[in-house]
């Protein structure tokens, strides 16, 4: 699996700067790793608003089972929304906070 | 956030004036009532950037108030066998089949037999709740005398499995035997136990296949305990037959050792394309299949001798049931709407609201039948909605994320979806067990056949019809399932054809028509991309379900096995119809060469586009304007699925390349069709093929084909007020196109 350097944080500025790309060739490989993950858990948006509103959400991996909603987490921006996550799963995956803001 | 609790369907996807649709509508418990009105639908897409939700309201009938009920949808297939005397005289039985279970750790089972719920009558196989076969017997009074297995089965893995029962002496036998033996795998048993006598009771349920049956009183039964994976060559004896017997009854049901006993003896191989199983036997105990289990299936008798269920039926005595199988909800009509005559062509739909929650039923007028109300037809390609029809992808796919290179939404819709299942599942999907799925249904909701749904399919094909009436173009629009049932005199009655965003399922009489009409005359718009792509079949008697197979190549959410790769409904091979030599390029010039997901991408015109032939389509149009960097889908012309020109798979020669597509993100990949063996550079920014190529090519009859090689085309046509160079281009070959005039040369 591709390596995320914790010390790259120009590649997370990167995302942050332009979360829906094209990307750089590095940030392109860290964002494969971070958008296959298993679907038990997966990181989704549920729409609450047509267009407007989003809520921070997480898949069950199974048929039949309901999805998590963060509640807390509401953004009104699909920018914000994709920092949030990208931050979360930097977290997950190396075990560090992401020192950027 | 708003949840869904209305849906609904409607018996009929097209009608014409004079026609009645009937509508199903199911509100979740606790919602008293909901109003519904037809409209005729003009654009389906409300994003802010768009030119909106654009809906006519439809004078009559006016707004109506229903009264809300829960319709439920039981999923899961099985077959019914009404029993007749010959069931009724069983005193001693023998009951036996191969199987090959798929998902043993599920819980009970239902195999086969003559058994009901909850009075515990009759006979009949199983597979209990730790996995292992059992036989049951009772007189509907007693406990029903039990013998089980005691090993577990093993998935895909074939076994013959048998009870038998000797009404004089109460000896009782189950046998568990798998065709294959692997060492420390311990799934093989012989169990005999001698229980009451005269102890077969006579239940008023039908024999069922896959499932265990629950009487309701007044013959009614429900079907419950759903069974995962294949039956094959199910028989039933009026004696409890030994093991040499049983293999006999198997491998020769008409031996003359056996004459007296045979009760049924079912070759699931005979009529293949329809609801009905055909018992050899002189019994007749026919059968009919619920939910449409898969049909065509790799018997356990197959070798690989031959891929075709019609060369050796033998192979291909086994139905695969799955308990998410669904072809008819079933639910009951809650209104009616007659389209009055003279009523335009067009699109249309249901809309039902309730306090806080919608739905929208879509529907399409034609014209009256045997005429044309207007020069230009829009084809609507109804068929490639019924394979997306429930698509998961966001819910089940791991890819989801990667391939739109962006976090997964999901709306009201999807998220109805997840919270019921039962609304059945896509060609894209899986099974419980794994398994593809190669049947749809349109008589069940379809989440994603929605006004305001995703811009794949339906709601991205209303900006071809949102463009139509912005820029006053008189139109008529008939369905796949028109296409399929008249043929190309459907389409004869038209100047000009054009068809949806992605018309990528043709059966073989929708692409006969299409090809048949462009050779005699005809001009053809391919609005789209990855169109004419897989090959499908339409249930002989129910228009609206459609068959399908993943088969040896093709972009594949699912593989099929092989062997099972020809359709139940016809025999046909499946899969891409470039397998069987009809690849789109010969149709309309280009095909499927690449798709991504993330960001669109533009065009720059070629030398075919200065070339007199041609130059009147680029009228308006500077000679380096970049065609479409712009538009509502990924934010240019060319993107999500990418068709290119290749005199391999059949460009006509003189087809003229206007125009390509270029500096596609690596999110855009070569096809696998197209690939030999894979290499690192097939992305977007690596690989020349991955473009669109715009082309035109005038046929010998009089017609012409103008392909656009991308499915986003159309969510860019209304940009700045449909003053943009797409929609410049667009009215240049319809305007040309509905024009009788020859083509010079031609
Ligand atoms: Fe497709």
């Amino acid at each position: 699996m591709y390596p995320i350097d914790t010390s790259r944080t120009d590649l997370a500025r990167e995302f942050k700067k332009n979360p829906f790309g094209p990307h750089s060739a590095e940030l392109q490989r860290i964002l494969n790793r971070m958008r296959w993950e298993p679907l038990k858990g997966k990181f989704v948006l549920v729409c609450t608003k047509p267009h407007k509103e989003w809520i921070l959400a997480e898949l069950p991996g199974e048929r039949g089972k309901p999805i998590t909603m963060h509640h807390d987490q509401v953004f009104t921006s699909l920018a914000d929304a994709e920092w949030v996550v990208f931050k979360r799963r930097w977290k997950r995956i190396t075990g560090q906070e992401l020192a950027v803001d | 956030m708003q949840t869904k609790t209305i849906v609904g369907y409607a018996d009929q996807i097209v009608i014409a004036p004079g026609e009645t649709i009937a509508f199903k509508v199911s509100c979740e418990p606790g919602v008293a009532d909901y109003r519904a009105r037809i409209v005729r639908v003009v654009c389906g897409d409300d994003q802010p950037a768009g030119p909106g939700l654009k809906l006519e309201p439809f004078p009559a009938p006016a707004e109506d108030t229903h009264k809300a009920r829960h319709q439920p949808i039981r999923t899961g297939s099985w077959i019914s066998v009404r029993a007749g005397p010959a069931l009724a005289r069983l005193e001693s039985v023998t009951v036996q089949a191969m199987i090959w279970p798929t998902t043993v750790a599920k819980g009970w089972q239902g195999l086969l037999g003559w058994w009901s719920e909850p009075r515990e009558c009759g006979f009949g196989l199983f597979i209990d709740d730790k996995g292992q076969l059992l036989f049951a017997i009772g007189d509907g009074k007693g406990k029903p005398a039990l013998l089980v297995s005691g090993k577990k089965l093993v998935d895909r893995a074939w076994y013959l499995v048998a009870g038998s029962y000797d009404a004089a002496t109460g000896q009782t036998t189950l046998i568990q035997e798998p065709v294959e033996c692997f060492p420390h795998v311990d799934d093989a048993a012989t169990v005999c136990a001698t229980v009451a006598k005269n102890y077969v009771g006579r239940p008023d349920a039908p024999f069922s296949f896959a499932t265990i049956l629950t009487e309701q009183g007044g013959g009614a039964v429900t079907a419950g305990a759903m069974f995962n994976g294949k039956i094959d060559a199910a028989r039933v004896a009026n004696r409890a037959l030994d093991r040499a017997e049983i293999e006999r009854l198997r491998d020769d049901p008409a031996a003359p050792s056996l004459r007296a006993a045979v009760v049924a003896a079912w070759d699931f191989a005979r009529d293949m394309a329809g609801d009905r199983i055909v018992d050899t036997s002189t019994n007749r105990l026919h059968g009919t299949v619920v939910n449409t289990p898969t049909r065509a299936m790799r018997g356990w008798a197959w070798t690989g001798a031959s891929g075709d269920w019609r060369q050796r039926p033998d192979h291909y005595g086994a139905i695969h049931f799955h308990d998410d199988d669904l072809d008819d909800a079933g639910w009951a009509t809650d209104f009616t709407f007659t389209a009055p005559q003279g009523l335009r062509s067009g699109f249309y739909a249901a809309l039902v609201e309730t306090e806080g929650a919608e739905d929208s039923i879509p529907f399409f007028v034609r014209p009256p039948r045997g005429q044309a109300t207007a020069k230009l037809l829009f084809l609507v390609p109804t068929a490639s909605y019924l394979a997306y029809a429930n698509f998961r992808e966001a819910l089940d796919s791991e890819n989801a994320e990667v391939m739109t290179n962006a976090l997964s939404i999901i709306g009201a819709d999807m998220m109805y979806l997840n919270d019921h299942p039962e609304v059945g599942l896509s060609m894209y999907d899986l099974h419980t067990d794994r398994s593809g799925v190669a049947y749809s249904s349109r008589l069940r909701p379809i989440l994603n056949m929605r006004l305001k749904g995703p811009l794949w399919q339906y709601a991205a094909d209303t900006h071809v019809t949102e463009w139509l009436e912005a820029k006053g173009i008189a139109y008529d629009v008939v369905t796949d399932e028109d296409l399929h049932a008249e043929g190309v005199d459907l389409l004869q009655r038209y100047t000009c054809v054009m068809t949806g965003t992605h018309p990528e399922y043709y059966s073989t009489p929708m692409l006969d028509a299409v090809e048949a009409y462009i050779h005699r005359g005809g001009r053809f718009i391919y609005t789209g991309a990855n169109g004419f792509y897989w090959r499908v079949a339409f249930h002989p008697d129910r228009p609206g379900i459609m068959e399908m197979r993943r088969a040896e190549d093709g972009s594949r959410s699912w593989i099929a096995e092989p062997g099972e790769y020809h359709m139940s409904f016809t025999g046909e091979l499946g899969g891409l119809w470039q397998r069987s030599g009809r690849a789109p390029q010969k149709l309309v010039g280009t095909g499927f060469i690449a798709q991504g997901f993330d960001m669109s991408s533009y065009y720059v015109r070629k030398p075919g586009s200065f070339d007199p032939r041609a130059a009147w389509i680029f009228e308006g149009v500077g000679k380096d304007e970049r065609i479409g960097d712009f538009g509502l889908i990924g934010g240019a012309a060319a993107g999500l699925e990418l068709d290119y020109v290749d005199r391999k798979h059949g460009t006509p020669p003189h087809t003229l390349l206007l125009a390509s597509s270029e500096n596609h993100t690596d999110s855009f990949m070569i096809v696998n069709e197209e690939i030999g063996h894979n290499y690192p550079t097939t992305l977007g920014r690596d690989h020349p093929n991955a473009r669109a190529d715009m082309v035109f090519f005038e046929m010998a009859g009089g017609g012409a084909v103008f392909s656009t090689s991308s499915i986003a085309w159309a969510g860019s046509l209304a940009h700045k007020g449909h003053a943009n160079n797409v929609s410049r281009i667009t009215e240049n070959v319809v305007r040309r196109f509905l024009d009788p005039k020859p083509f010079a040369g031609a």
